[in-house]
């Protein structure tokens, strides 16, 4: 597995830059509130919102159980419509199959999708080093590629991003064009991406676009988007290629139906996004439009191993965002500090599997523990517990700090004398309760900088809650 | 490249603690799964189906006009076209359905694929969907994808009594109406929109800034 090279172990010094960069706490501060209050609606408006994610988590166990099978059939009908369909174990097998495909296309200009498994690969290296333009046509994914940047969110790649520094990006590119203006407000950028896009996407040999389902009834490759940038770059070009991740196949168009109820409303608050396409194969022979070619590319990329363990957990997810969204840590260092191409709960879960738990650094404990990932993910996965599994295992491997082994032995050392363990805390609390006894809190503490560094340390009032407990003072 | 295929199907499989495909009964319960689909969990959809349709589609900014019959498709787009400033050039899709239209002789019209230049498109749509408000256009000779897409404005002729309840709707009456799928199936909710600069939602990304139904019957 490869792709892009992870810089996930520089999360903590990131961590520190990006909550010290007022554009970025600008930006995030808007997504904030506007992703969580928008799903909070929507969610709140279906009666049938728990029914609905029970019977999304049982689509996709079924199909997991069954994913040789269900991949099978899905490849048969792709076949069978005149498409056709690619395999590719790895990241690099995967990105020579597409570049392939274009050369044999006689392909110059390439326009995509956006689709994080494109981004998982690397394909955009691949491409770029294979001397193709790639033009990225989602208006997010557009603004980061001027940018020269990753994605730092799965469906707003942008979201990091002010308006202002979107009207500096396209400023300093769109000059190309005679477009001379610095435009400032939202709609005239809007606009201007669209007329600067629209040439690309009429003359571009290739389109390449990811999937939300491969739908095993049909051969169909389905896509969700807002803009119809998705649609024109499947539509227009005379090849479509699809990059895929093998977790992406269901059963039938009723089961998109069912797992479309759930993504929309998670990742925007919107009931439905504003296209979603059903690709199946190549324009008809009768057609009057379409790509004479359709290939589908299946990339497993380390899902395989997720499968037959806790991690299968992982395979549900539909990359709807909901989970980095809802999450502090997330919201307060943005998607880049990650390190990686998947960002926030999901992406401390995914990131250990995909590129080793080695370079994944401190992903696995940027969590507060809260929880709310797992109650607003629509396919029940339980990211928080997911991430103690990525902890015991860089315990057991001895990757986490050397010194927070150290106070877990001592701990534990401790923990397994209680007589003791009562005698050290008594003493202790006894301590740090003269220590603050004027304040009522403490400033500094040996060896708890990284508490105090940032905020006080409450004072305790002297007494263990055990001492209190035998002398009757029972809390009311 | 087949070893890829033979590698992952393996992978798989041992995942899954197995090392060969399912056995054929196995199989034959999934093949009865995937011939013939049940809906899941669906969200109660109450009262007049068209009804709904209307009042969804309006909340996502899609544009509704009933009409009792087809007669008034020209004036509808006439007013259309004044309203929104929009050139009468149009291009209407080449599917007979619409062969019925009394054009009146103010607009001039082509019955072809879109090109980039196009500002108004006039297709039929084979379905609506009351749960969420959505149409569902099918690609084929007489319906080419890019009219949905790239014109400023798209006008969607949709006979009320093509509006069904929920989404799997549409599929049971594809599968019994056809034996295939075609190439593309769009279900469109509303215009074109973006939310990616600043969270704040524009229209007309890069599909068409307006949406407009004709709702005939």
């Amino acid at each position: 597995m490869s792709g892009p090279a992870p810089r996930s172990r520089d999360f903590e010094r990131r961590a520190y830059v990006e909550i010290h960069n007022p554009n970025l706490q600008e930006a995030m501060g808007l997504a904030k509130q506007g992703f969580v209050g928008k799903r909070a609606s929507a969610v709140a408006a279906v009666p049938e919102w728990e029914q609905l994610r029970a019977a999304g988590r049982e689509i996709k166990e079924h199909t997991l159980a069954h994913l040789d099978w269900y991949l099978e059939r899905f490849e048969a009908k792709v076949r069978e419509n005149g498409g056709h369909v690619h395999w590719a174990s790895t990241a690099e097998e995967a990105c020579r199959i597409v570049v392939d495909l274009c050369r044999a296309a006689g392909a110059r200009r390439v326009t995509k999708g956006k689709s994080m498994v494109a981004e998982e690969i690397g394909l955009n290296e691949a491409l770029a080093d294979a001397g193709l333009e790639r033009v990225e046509t989602d208006l997010g994914e557009y603004i980061i590629q001027l940018a020269d940047e990753p994605p730092s969110h799965i469906i707003a790649p942008a979201v990091h991003k002010t308006k202002d520094q979107v009207s500096d990006l396209f400023h300093r590119h769109h000059r190309q064009y005679g477009l001379t203006e610095r435009q400032t407000e939202g709609p005239a950028l809007v606009a201007e991406a669209r007329e600067v896009l629209r040439e690309k996407f009429l003359t571009a040999d290739v389109g390449i676009t990811g999937a939300n389902f491969l739908v095993a009834e049909t051969g169909s490759t389905v896509i969700v988007t807002n803009e119809g940038n998705g649609d024109l770059t499947n539509t227009l070009p005379r090849v479509h290629i699809v990059t895929a991740g093998i977790e992406k196949v269901i059963p039938t168009l009723d089961d998109t139906a069912t797992i479309l109820r759930l993504l929309a409303r998670s990742a925007t608050g919107q009931e439905m996004s504003v296209y979603t396409t059903f690709s199946t194969g190549p324009r008809r022979a009768s057609d009057l439009d379409g790509p004479s070619e359709m290939h589908v590319v299946l990339i497993d990329n380390g899902r395989s191993q997720m499968l037959g363990n806790e991690f299968h957990h992982m395979l549900r997810c539909i990359r709807c965002g909901a989970c980095m969204n809802h999450c502090p840590v997330y919201t307060a260092v943005g998607g880049h500090t990650y390190g990686w191409v998947y960002v926030g709960p999901m992406g401390s879960v995914l990131t250990p599997l995909m590129i080793g738990i080695e370079d994944s650094g401190h992903l696995p404990n940027a969590c507060t523990m809260n929880g709310r990932c797992a109650e607003v993910c629509p396919m029940q996965i339980p990211l928080p517990d997911l991430l103690r599994v990525h902890r015991e295992r860089q315990h057991a491997s001895r990757l986490d700090a050397p010194r927070a082994r150290m106070m877990l032995r001592a701990w534990a050392f401790l923990a397994r004398r209680p007589a003791l363990y009562r005698r050290v805390v008594d003493l202790g609390a006894r301590a740090l309760a003269m220590l603050g006894r004027r304040r009522g809190r403490l400033r500094w503490l040996p060896l708890a900088g990284g508490w105090t560094g940032s905020r006080d340390l409450p004072a305790p009032q002297g007494e263990t809650f055990t001492r209190a407990w035998r002398a009757g003072r029972r809390p009311r | 490249m087949s070893d890829a295929r033979a590698r992952i199907l393996a992978d798989v499989r041992a995942a899954l603690r197995r090392t060969e495909p399912l056995p054929p009964s196995v199989a034959r319960g999934l093949e009865q799964r995937v011939a013939a689909p049940q809906a899941n969990v669906q969200p109660a959809v109450d009262g007049d189906v068209v009804e709904r349709f209307v009042a969804k589609m309006t909340a996502v900014n899609g544009l509704v006009t009933r009409l009792p019959d087809r007669s008034g498709i020209s004036a509808a787009l006439e007013a259309h076209c004044e309203r929104h400033h929009v050139p009468t050039d149009i291009v209407v899709a080449p599917d007979p359905a619409l062969d019925d239209i009394a054009w009146s002789n103010r607009f001039s019209i082509e019955r072809r694929a879109a090109r980039g230049e196009d500002r108004l498109s006039v297709t039929g749509a084979y379905a609506g969907i009351a749960e969420t408000g959505t149409l569902v256009l099918l690609s084929g000779p007489e319906s080419p994808t890019s009219l949905n897409f790239l014109p400023d404005d798209h006008v969607v002729v949709l006979d009320a009594r093509r509006v069904v309840r929920h989404i799997e709707d549409a599929w049971a009456t594809l599968r019994s109406e056809r034996r295939t799928m075609p190439r593309t199936v769009n279900l469109i909710t509303g215009p074109s929109k973006t939310g990616d600069i600043e969270q704040k939602i524009h229209e007309g990304a890069h599909g068409p800034r307006r949406l407009h139904v004709l709702l005939i019957g």
